[in-house]
């Protein structure tokens, strides 16, 4: 049978592609431009036998889940930039302590309290650390809707598989996009795992620490965690390739950016300009491999498109390696840039190469 | 035969790292020994701070997480609603739960969280050796107030006093571990505290005071004895909230 298409907003959508993925708790702090998530999931939660709770900060939310996630249940909070700064505390430790969780950043401008408009200039932050110490997340960006839905239940396998935090990228304008979709049924999981903190009932006691003052036992469990670091760069890389066969030029973009760039791909492509669209799912790891051979294959020049200064652009220049050039086109402070700017970028590099 | 004496099975065949002389010891086994009175041992969840106790969870038979720095009221909160069957205590030292952690105990206490807050107040940074902490007294010499604390510093607040007065605390008491009498007395209210989160009551606390005999640069008997005099006159001793008996008697119901 195929499944019901609703329509539904980003923010809504993301919530209930989390309760269907088994996700019960959720620890939450007001910002805009994710308000509608934790609103969803106060209303839904009650109905599926789970639990809202609206945290007094974002460093105690992001704490609430740390200790929920330690029992062995799914959970999640969300947040927007300033929030995800504070974030940064829970998310280490918790990749210290090997314990899987979603976190949610729907990103708005910045620095600063900047402002609720979409922006991708937490790229930084989410893909480099954030926090302290040697660690590694992986970051799912989707496009649409559907794929929101899609990598949000992707988001709590891959952290249960890996023990490790997830983090789901967004902004305001995929927030608020209204499209159908579906959902898959509500997932049972399995939270009785043989690290989970449950009472040492009729077994040895457990415990979950970040904590290792001796170095070479320290320097040890960072080579655990390299191990699954490698490990998920190894397999879990994700990207889309648009109309990039005979390309000259290709674009890359993520998430909002990557929306407007693919309808100036297409106009690009009725003018008879050969263009392509690279779009990275997967944020961290950064899928490279797909780029490099791209280059390989004779793309002459990418144009990276980002809400931002310019920050993945770094990755993709690392992935090309100086096999075709980079260029870069960005807008800043909650701008969005529209398919004719884009479009214009495009014409201007491929003229200027004839 | 009858066991008089021995070590209880919650608590860990292990020395521990703390220096001689310390009461965090004290409090440990008192904890521990209430876990195997109330027969709780199989659904404990302890929450570990950040400050001498840190390793806490190497000292317990239960089970244990390691939360950050002041968070382990929220770490306790999110433990407890994922399983609410759990019996879960956060073990605190005065400068994680009054300085950095103050907002995340406050709102634990005012959710009323069934959870349990231990505090070990020996009014400094013991950990991290020995700098002022928001119950240090005015006047105590510290390595961040060499010349003692002052005006400047503001004085020393009273967090059992505060938690009382949120709303959703059941049972809140301060006692302290400086005599065997008052160590009796402290499992008494530790007992208490342990109690209102197994009927369900609401949030409680026991804030004990200690000593640092390390930090304060004193004996371990020298020690005790300011907790006897300097620390009681600032720190009154005393139940300051206690729903339990009402509870009992049905008024709240
Ligand atoms: C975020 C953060 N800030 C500072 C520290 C350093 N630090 C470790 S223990 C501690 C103070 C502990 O004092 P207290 O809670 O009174 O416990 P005690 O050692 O006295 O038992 C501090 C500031 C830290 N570990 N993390
Ligand atoms: S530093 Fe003070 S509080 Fe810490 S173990 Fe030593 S005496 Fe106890
Ligand atoms: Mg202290």
């Amino acid at each position: 049978m195929e499944p019901m298409m609703t329509m539904m907003k980003g923010n809504e959508a993301l919530g209930e592609a989390a309760i269907r993925a088994g996700c019960r708790f959720f620890f939450g702090y007001p910002i805009t431009p994710q308000s509608e998530l934790p609103a969803y999931m106060a209303r839904r939660m009650p109905e599926v036998g789970g639990t809202f709770l609206q945290a007094e900060s974002e460093l105690a939310a992001v704490n609430m889940l740390l200790g929920a996630a330690a029992t062995g249940v799914r959970a999640m909070t969300s947040s927007s930039s300033p929030g995800y700064s504070l974030k940064q505390e829970g998310i280490s430790y918790m990749i210290g302590s090997q314990l899987p969780c979603v976190v949610v950043n729907i990103m708005r401008g910045g620095p600063g309290l900047g402002n609720i408009q979409p922006s991708q200039s937490d790229y930084f932050q989410i893909v480099k650390g954030g926090g302290h110490g040697d660690y590694r997340m992986i970051a799912l960006a989707p496009a649409a809707v559907q794929e929101l839905v899609d990598l949000t239940i992707l988001a709590f396998d891959l952290a249960d598989f890996y023990r490790n935090p997830v983090a789901l990228v967004g902004d305001g304008l995929l927030g608020q996009t209204m499209e159908p979709v579906s959902f898959p049924p509500v997932k049972t999981t399995d939270d009785d795992k043989d690290w989970a903190l449950t009472g040492a009932h009729n077994r040895p006691k457990r415990v979950i620490t970040s904590l290792e003052l001796n170095p070479e036992n320290l320097e040890a469990h960072n080579r655990v965690l390299q191990a699954k670091f490698a490990a998920m760069e190894e397999r879990e890389a994700r990207w889309e390739e648009y109309r990039c066969e005979d390309a000259e030029l290709v674009v890359v973009a993520y998430g909002t950016s990557a929306r407007i760039a693919r309808a100036a791909v297409d106009a690009a492509r009725n003018m008879g300009l050969r263009v392509g669209l690279y779009r990275p799912i997967t944020l961290w790891p950064f899928p490279g491999e797909g780029l490099t051979r791209l280059a390989e294959q004779g793309v002459r020049r990418f144009l990276d498109v980002e809400m931002s200064s310019g920050q993945m652009v770094e990755d993709v220049k690392l992935a090309v390696l100086g096999r075709a050039r980079v260029d870069f086109y960005g807008r800043l402070g909650g701008m969005v840039p529209t398919p004719r700017e884009i479009l214009g970028q495009i014409q201007e590099l491929m003229g200027g190469e004839a | 035969m009858k066991r008089i004496a021995g070590m209880p099975e919650s608590m860990s065949a292990v020395v521990t790292h703390y220096c001689p002389g310390c009461s965090h010891g004290v409090l440990h086994r008192i904890i521990a020994e209430l876990i195997d009175e109330l027969d709780l041992r199989g659904r404990t969840v302890g929450v570990a701070s950040v400050g001498c106790s840190v390793l806490a969870y190497n000292y317990f038979e239960t089970d244990f997480v390691q939360a950050p720095h002041g968070r382990a009221p929220a770490v306790a909160t999110g433990v407890k609603r994922a399983r609410p069957n759990l019996f879960v205590f956060t073990y605190q030292g005065d400068g994680d739960m009054a300085a950095i952690g103050t907002a995340e105990i406050i709102h634990a206490a005012a959710r009323g969280e069934r959870i349990t807050a231990i505090m070990y107040n020996n009014s400094i940074y013991g950990m991290t050796g020995g700098q002022m902490s928001p119950t240090t007294l005015m006047g105590a010499v510290t390595a961040t107030t060499p010349y003692g604390r002052s005006e400047e510093n503001g004085r020393p607040y009273r967090m059992a006093e505060l938690l009382a007065q949120m709303p959703g605390t059941a049972y809140v008491a301060r006692t302290h571990v400086a005599d065997v009498a008052n160590i009796v007395k402290t499992k008494q209210a530790v007992r208490k505290a342990f109690e209102a989160q197994i009927r369900g009551l609401g949030f409680s606390m026991v804030e004990v005071l200690g000593n640092c005999p390390t930090n304060w640069g004193m004996t371990p008997a020298e020690s005790n004895r300011y907790v006897l005099t300097e620390m009681l006159s600032y720190f009154p001793v005393g139940e300051f909230k206690d729903v339990t008996k009402e509870a009992l008697a049905g008024v709240h119901a």
